[in-house]
């Protein structure tokens, strides 16, 4: 299957990635609890996961410091189309 | 003032190979001379400083080329002669270096690739750097850096092109970031200038290649050797991904020992921008960039893994270069009146604040 026989799924996406942060794509924002904008900086964010990071809510890569482990095994979901 | 992102000057030779091949690019693109076969007397490639100028002078036709050299001289017939003969020694030494990797599956790839990247045991230079690295340490780390970081990103670009599909759209997303994503201030190379204006340094492309040992330029040699190779295309992103698998951490570090050192946000803002920035990337090399291709090619997967453990390798050998001179009470780099102590040789346009290290 090419990716082309998988049409974009919504306006963003947030793929778990293994023993990792959660990489988001697409169009949108990172808002703060108090409302306000937190400035992404680029198109494709990291949100950290085991929730050590010195950036939160970024991913710092201070997961792999302390051996973070998440068993992550999506359910592949059936296509409508 | 000359262009900052224009061609670097001629480097000075440093053994008979090297010098043959920059007198001869001076002039017109000619045949080099058929004599006697073409001889590097250093026993290491790795730290032939005859042998790394020399590929050195022969990659950098690919990237923007030399002051007064024509560029036709790119695809010189007998140029790129005397660079397959560099390349081979360079090749079967980092090799060696390298070391062999346990075979694995393709779906075991990210894995392995965690294993290499966790295992490392090297010297680290950051944590050096931020416990009791001096301010002249500092900036003698950020002259060897400057060969690669002024140019950043732009070898592994070279694998763009060689990729389809999914690999192909992650190799890109990752190098957008690099290069700004559209915004020339936000460009890695562009963070690293503004760090090196801040501490003095001469930060125009290439400004100080005559300053560092064969070790620095080797390990730009390999990113140029994967890049210009199609048939390493594995290692190329194997090398990236461990590139960015090995980059968040000691760049917190380096950034924290530039702080300590007195430097401001500007300053320390290259090193603060990979902590998040690589965090990202290290996930997409190695679960979009390398899966993705041995997905496509399995036979590829042992050349990633190369790829990957070079840098580690090499890495391993430039720390111990630098911490080494360090412990020695010496300079890293070949010559330091040059480069350290002639700090006005570009007036910035941007007000520099000053970077004085603490008293204590």
């Amino acid at each position: 299957m090419t990716p082309s026989d998988c049409p974009e799924p919504a306006a963003a996406t947030i793929t778990p990635y293994p023993d990792g942060p959660l990489i988001v794509r697409g169009d949108f924002a990172v808002i703060a609890p108090d409302g306000r904008q937190i400035d992404a900086k680029r198109r494709t964010i990291a949100l950290c996961r085991c929730g050590k990071s010195a950036l939160i809510p970024f991913c710092d890569g201070t997961h792999k410091a302390l051996g973070f482990r998440v068993d992550t095994h999506p359910t592949p979901v059936e296509s409508a189309g | 003032m000359s262009d900052p992102y224009g061609r670097a000057a001629l480097p000075e030779p440093r053994g008979p190979v090297s010098a043959m091949l920059r007198e001869a690019l001076r002039r017109a693109p000619h045949d080099l001379p058929a004599g006697p076969p073409v001889d590097f007397t250093g026993t290491d490639p790795l730290t032939d400083e005859d042998l790394q100028l020399t590929l050195f002078l022969c990659y950098e036709l690919h990237y923007r080329g030399w002051q007064g050299v024509e560029d036709a001289w790119e695809w010189q017939p007998s140029l790129l002669a005397v660079r397959a003969i560099a390349e081979r020694r360079f090749e079967e030494a980092i090799r060696r270096l390298a070391g062999s990797q346990p075979t694995v599956s393709p779906d075991d790839l990210p894995a392995a690739l965690h294993r290499l990247t966790t295992d490392d045991e090297g010297p680290s230079l950051g944590e050096f750097l931020r416990r009791r690295g001096t301010l002249p340490q500092f900036r003698e780390f950020l002259v060897h850096r400057s060969v690669y970081h002024l140019r950043e990103a732009d070898p592994h670009s070279w694998g763009i092109p060689r990729l389809g599909g999914p690999p192909k759209a992650a190799l890109v997303e990752i190098q957008m970031d690099e290069y700004g994503n559209g915004q020339p201030h936000r460009m890695h190379a562009e963070l690293f200038r503004t760090t090196i204006d801040r501490l003095g340094l001469d930060s125009r492309y290439g400004a100080h290649l005559d300053a560092v040992p064969a070790i620095t330029l080797a390990t730009n040699n390999a990113m140029s050797l994967f890049g210009l190779h199609r048939r390493l295309r594995g290692a190329l992103v194997g090398h990236l991904a461990a590139f960015e698998m090995t980059s968040s951490l000691p760049n917190r570090r380096y950034g924290d020992a530039l702080r300590r050192l007195g430097g401001d946000a500007a300053a320390t803002r290259f090193f603060d921008e990979h902590v998040e920035a690589d965090a990202v990337h290290e996930q997409i090399a190695v679960h979009d960039l390398c899966a993705g291709l041995v997905r496509q090619e399995p036979a590829l997967t042992a050349d990633v893994l190369f790829g990957a453990a070079t840098v580690l390798a090499l890495d391993d050998l430039f720390a111990r270069h630098l911490l080494g001179a360090w412990a020695a009470g010496r300079s890293s780099l070949r010559s330091t009146a040059s480069e350290l102590v002639h700090l006005s040789a570009v007036v910035s346009s941007v007000p520099r604040a000053p970077v004085t290290a603490r008293s204590s």
